[in-house]
């Protein structure tokens, strides 16, 4: 097959053209599309029939004159070129360098697609990471190779937070940080230029590679950014053995550009809108990352969803949470509190922790530890409710302890700073003082040999 | 359907939907599509038209490329070679696959589920000989598949008359002759040591059974609260991170099943591994054996074609019956049978058939049920009595469990796991809510534990089920008016409800004493908690504070007992109980002093 060129687009509506008199296009393939103004668009064939083809404009639909549209089947998938050079480099979702400089020379070509990988191919993650987070490391750990998003709401120090992990994240014991990829959908000029100073600052810019598409950027753009970013940290995990964390923000203005799309398809719709599909399309982006065997390298992820209106069970949230190894849920009512960062560890999960912390890899006493913290913790929350009906005071004085240790817990462990890295030891330590507000025989989530060891009340 | 293969020419691909133009194909017959070989199956036909499901993504397809009918609808391999596998959601064996095309799957690779080249050695059946009359399901000779599985090679369904020749014991790959059979017509039938069935259709059993034994599953809050049967069919609804997958998981671990096939149908890849790297290294509580010589795997995860994933069902409940056939107790996991309905979904979607409800089409009941019809226990041909457990993960969208999946499950199963966020919240594993969860064979499941294990059973779960609902109502109180306005007997009852909480209920399947419990010490640490909890009511009544109560070190020895002494370590368990009733007797005597002390003054 060869290039073909078609100027018999009979219909452009929400990103999506239709050309047709067309003959044997492949389905997937990539496209060109010039205007009457000169100008190029990118896009892909969505679907593909005898003799009339569907395309999937990433640059948008918008002022197109049908009459004066010229149409480039390129007879190759959408692609990305490949070298070390992507990194300390600008893209946006096709890959086309955003940083003034000129593109990427390679004749390492991958299409952004991806596929599957094959189950018995992989390698469980047990790595542990050292995030010097509290609520992550001690509670809910991550793991090299883990897909961990952070649950947001607007307005909550999500990417702060998501930059945090970035310029800490260790093995413990090891100075080997991570190369990052850093893919924006639909993100303000502002929260770019956030990440793009974050990075600068640590000094650790030409360990990143950036693709971003801003929130007054064509939005079909973002269904393909993720991808692209993810195809780059293939490349650089499994081609440059590198460790990489993919940071992915924010994948709401992601599904949202996916439903935009599913509407003007006629797709029907599951739930709020969203076609039924949208899980089975995160996961092939969630999905992408992992350990594989006798590969050095690996992907680990942290998106962030934003929930509208702070809402875990919309469908963004729900579905991603049901495809990722866990979640970290940022919480607002801390956040008003003035709690940095405000990770609520009830709703917070990592899946893959198990398998990440004890003896031989954190503390002997850590899986136990993290239990009972969440066992009080909870009691703690039901007895703040209590308290809040029929006051402080009606509290027995047992249940008023659990008041004080939730106070000193949100405040002293979840509470930490914006540069405070905080080693794993500390983090179980600092657990032990508080769990030590109670006695002994109320801490039956630990052994008696971890309380012989580590606990430090009087009783 | 006849073995001719039918030619014809794509006209049209819409993702995983594609439509050839193939006279004479049928529905439901399998096609190869475009250059590539991509496999897919007809799912509706309309003149020249036929309109493919494939089972691969369709990226760089073109109209104009042949398509090709297979003659045969989707079926499966059958035979030795199948345990401790791992196969696609079609069967293909995703080992293989990773040493033929890396860590990726490539797109038409065409692998047999079974391996041609192994050698099995197949030990004849003495009691057959020459000149006999067999039918479906007589056992030819066995293969020792793995240590534990010994595998009946059977005459297929279908296939009936006279014996002409069985193979003397010997080793034999599994295309090589093991028996040639005469039908009555006169036709020779040629016999090896593995057959094909249609996945979609059920496998042919002489008659249906009811279940009479629990499958123990070393769950305490399923053996002794929510018990399922050999033979059942249960569902594990809950949002994500309840804890579908880990139930899920142990049951597949512990339960005393002969044979365990766990579908992966579009979960994560990770949860896959997780099986396959620690399995064999775990041992059969039961047999002593490595698990992974027992279990099975399917395998659609989530990023895998979405069509696939509707197949990995029926993939996973045939070979389920392929076992059952051989008078095995199988369990089938189905991880989860709402990714299952979604591919479902998204198919009749893309050919644009009405949706009732969320988007399903209106066969969605039809087809779960008729999906759950394919467990239960049966008498066999001739290998006596078998069964398959049919256990699917529900996901309902925001933990809703009034949405269309989880409705119509719950009317079609047996026993019900809800999972509770709640629970799961505060770290209360298994997050089975005792509450909303049900179970219809606890009358049956009785019979059982009287017998095997204590006749005073059923009291004691009624006991315990009666002190959770007082907590219940107690804690609404509380809520109300505040813990003061609770007396000593009240207070005691929540001490009770909290014993069975975490003494009973909690267990942890990452604790490696506690993450099996034999129905002996399920029934021990029950019956301690119910004691504890009666003779502490009964020095109450005596008028011994409730704070006095609460204290004693017991208490706190209560809730670790489970995960202190294994299931072997039985005698400790029972020693505990001396220790209970010294202890309250020394509070007796304690107070009947103080109280005489006061009388005395
Ligand atoms: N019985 C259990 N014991 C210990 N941990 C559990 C148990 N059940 C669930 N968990 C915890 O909850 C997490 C989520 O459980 P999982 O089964 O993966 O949830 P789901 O499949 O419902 O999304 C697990 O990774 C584990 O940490
Ligand atoms: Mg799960």
């Amino acid at each position: 097959m060869s290039i073909k060129e078609y100027r018999t687009a009979i219909e452009a509506r929400g990103g999506l053209l239709v050309v047709k008199d067309t003959a044997g296009i492949a389905f997937g393939d990539r496209v060109q599309i010039k205007d009457h103004a000169g100008n190029t668009r990118n896009g892909q064939v969505i679907r593909s029939a005898d003799n009339e083809v569907l395309i999937l404009v990433f640059e948008g639909t918008d002022d197109l004159d049908l009459e004066n549209t010229w149409v480039r089947f390129l007879d190759e998938p959408v692609e990305i070129a490949l070298s070390p050079e992507i990194l300390g480099r600008e893209f946006n979702g096709l890959g086309e360098p955003r940083d003034g400089r000129p593109p990427v020379l390679s004749n390492i070509r991958r299409p952004v697609g991806g596929s599957a990988i094959n189950p018995a191919a992989r390698t469980y993650p047990r790595e542990f990471i050292q995030t010097g987070i509290s609520t992550i490391d001690g509670l809910n750990s991550l793991v090299r190779g883990q897909k961990l998003p952070i649950f947001s709401g607007s307005g909550l120090p999500h990417n702060r937070l998501a930059a945090q992990i970035g310029r800490q994240a260790k093995l413990v014991d090891q100075e080997s940080s991570f190369s990052v990829v850093f893919a924006a959908m639909g993100v303000s000029y502002a929260d770019a230029k956030f990440f793009r100073d974050e990075f600068a600052s640590s000094g650790v810019l030409r360990n990143v590679v950036m693709f971003i598409n801003l929130a007054d950027d064509p939005p079909v753009e973002r269904l393909t950014l993720p991808r692209t970013a993810l195809t780059a940290a293939e490349y650089l995990a499994y081609d440059l053995d590198r460790h990489v964390l993919v940071i992915l923000t924010d994948m709401t203005n992601y599904a949202e550009a996916l439903r935009e799309v599913a509407t003007a398809k006629g797709d029907v719709p599951a739930r709020k809108g969203y076609p039924g599909y949208l899980y089975s399309d995160l996961a092939e982006i969630y999905e992408r990352c992992g350990r594989i065997h006798n590969r050095h390298g690996s992907i680990t992820m942290m998106p962030v969803v934003s929930m509208p209106s702070d809402d875990i069970t919309h469908p963004i949230p729900d579905l991603t949470g049901y495809i990722t190894e866990g979640q970290i849920v940022l919480s607002r009512e801390l956040h008003n509190q003035g709690i940095y960062p405000p990770v609520h560890i009830s709703p917070s999960l990592s899946r893959l922790m198990k398998d990440g912390i004890g003896k031989d890899d954190t503390r002997e006493d850590h899986p136990r530890v993290a239990g009972q913290i969440y066992a009080l913790y909870a009691r703690a929350q039901e007895t703040r409710n209590l308290a809040s009906i029929i006051g402080a005071d009606e509290l027995s004085e047992r249940d008023r302890r659990y008041l004080t240790f939730a106070d000193a817990f949100d405040e002293r462990f979840v509470g930490q700073g914006e540069a405070e890295d905080r080693s794993i030891e500390a983090t179980l330590n600092l657990a032990w003082e508080l769990m030590s507000m109670f006695p002994r025989d109320m801490l039956t989530r630990v052994k008696e040999t971890d309380l012989a060891k580590y606990y430090q009340g009087t009783d | 359907m006849s073995e001719t293969k039918r030619t014809g020419v794509i006209r049209d691909i819409n993702g995983p939907i594609v439509t050839v133009e193939l006279p004479g194909v049928r529905s439901g017959e399998q096609v190869k599509i475009g250059n590539l070989g991509l496999f897919g199956e007809v799912i509706s036909l309309r003149g020249q038209l036929a309109v493919v499901q494939t089972y691969e993504s369709t990226d760089g397809v073109r109209p104009g490329e042949p398509a090709q009918g297979l003659g045969w609808p989707l079926s499966v391999e059958l035979g030795p070679g199948l345990m401790g596998g791992i196969f696609d959601g079609v069967q293909r064996p995703l080992e293989k696959i990773a040493l033929e095309s890396g860590d990726y799957i490539r797109r038409g690779i065409s692998v047999p589920a079974l391996d041609r080249a192994r050698e099995w050695e197949f030990e004849p059946n003495r009691e057959l000989s020459p000149g006999g009359k067999v039918g479906p399901g007589v056992v030819l000779g066995v293969v020792q598949e793995t240590t534990t599985v010994l595998h009946r090679i059977m005459v297929p369904p279908g296939v009936e008359g006279e014996l002409l020749e069985v193979a003397p014991a010997g080793a034999y790959d599994i295309e090589s002759t093991i028996a040639r059979v005469r039908d009555p017509r006169g036709i020779s039938h040629r016999l090896s040591m593995y057959q094909r069935w249609p996945v979609r259709k059920p496998r042919p059993y002489l008659r249906r059974d009811d279940g009479i034994s629990p499958l123990i599953t070393g769950q305490r809050v399923i053996d002794t609260f929510f018990p399922q049967l050999k033979g059942g069919k249960g569902a594990v609804p809950g949002p994500f991170g309840a804890g579908k997958t880990v139930v899920q998981q142990q049951i597949a671990r512990w339960s005393n099943a002969d044979i365990v096939i766990y579908v992966g149908c579009g979960e994560r890849g990770n949860e896959l591994v997780d099986v396959l790297e620690s399995f064999p290294e775990l041992d059969d509580p039961y047999t002593g054996r490595k698990l992974m010589e027992r279990t099975l795997l399917v395998a659609n995860t989530s990023n895998m074609p979405v069509v696939a994933r509707e197949a990995s069902v029926y993939v996973g409940i045939t070979m389920a019956e392929y076992y059952r056939d051989m008078g095995y107790d199988v369990v089938m996991l189905a991880d989860s049978t709402s990714r299952w309905a979604e591919a479902l979904r998204e198919v009749s979607g893309r050919l644009g058939q009405m949706p009732v409800e969320e988007g399903y089409p209106a066969y969605l009941a039809s087809r779960l049920a008729a999906v759950y019809e394919r467990a239960g226990r049966v008498e066999t041909y001739a290998a006596g009595s078998g069964s398959v457990t049919l256990i699917g993960a529900v996901s309902p969208p925001g933990g809703d469990f009034s949405e269309p999946v989880t409705s119509h499950t719950k009317d079609i199963i047996e026993t019900f796991w809800a999972l509770s966020k709640e629970l799961a919240d505060a770290r209360h594993y298994p997050s089975i809510d005792w509450v909303t969860s049900f179970s219809k064979h606890v009358q049956t499941a009785a019979q059982w534990w009287h017998k095997e294990i204590d006749p005073d059973w059923e009291k004691r779960r009624t006991a315990a089920l009666a002190l959770l609902a007082r907590d219940a109502e107690l804690s609404r109180i509380v809520n109300l008016v505040g813990p003061e306005a609770l007396s000593d007997a009240q207070r005691w009852e929540l001490e009770g409800a909290s014993l069975i909480k975490e003494g009973v209920l909690q267990q942890s399947a990452l604790d490696e004493i506690d993450t099996f419990c034999s129905p002996q010490k399920q029934y021990a640490l029950l019956d301690l908690a119910i004691t504890i909890y009666k003779r502490g009511a009964a020095l109450i009544k005596l008028g011994v504070p409730v704070s006095e109560l609460q204290h004693l070190p017991l208490m706190a020895k209560m809730r670790r007992l489970k995960s202190m002494y294994s299931s072997e370590q039985l005698d400790q368990v029972f020693a505990f109980r001396a220790e209970v009733d010294h202890a309250m007797e020394s509070v007796r005597i304690e107070y009947a002093k103080s109280d005489q002390h006061e009388h005395n003054a």
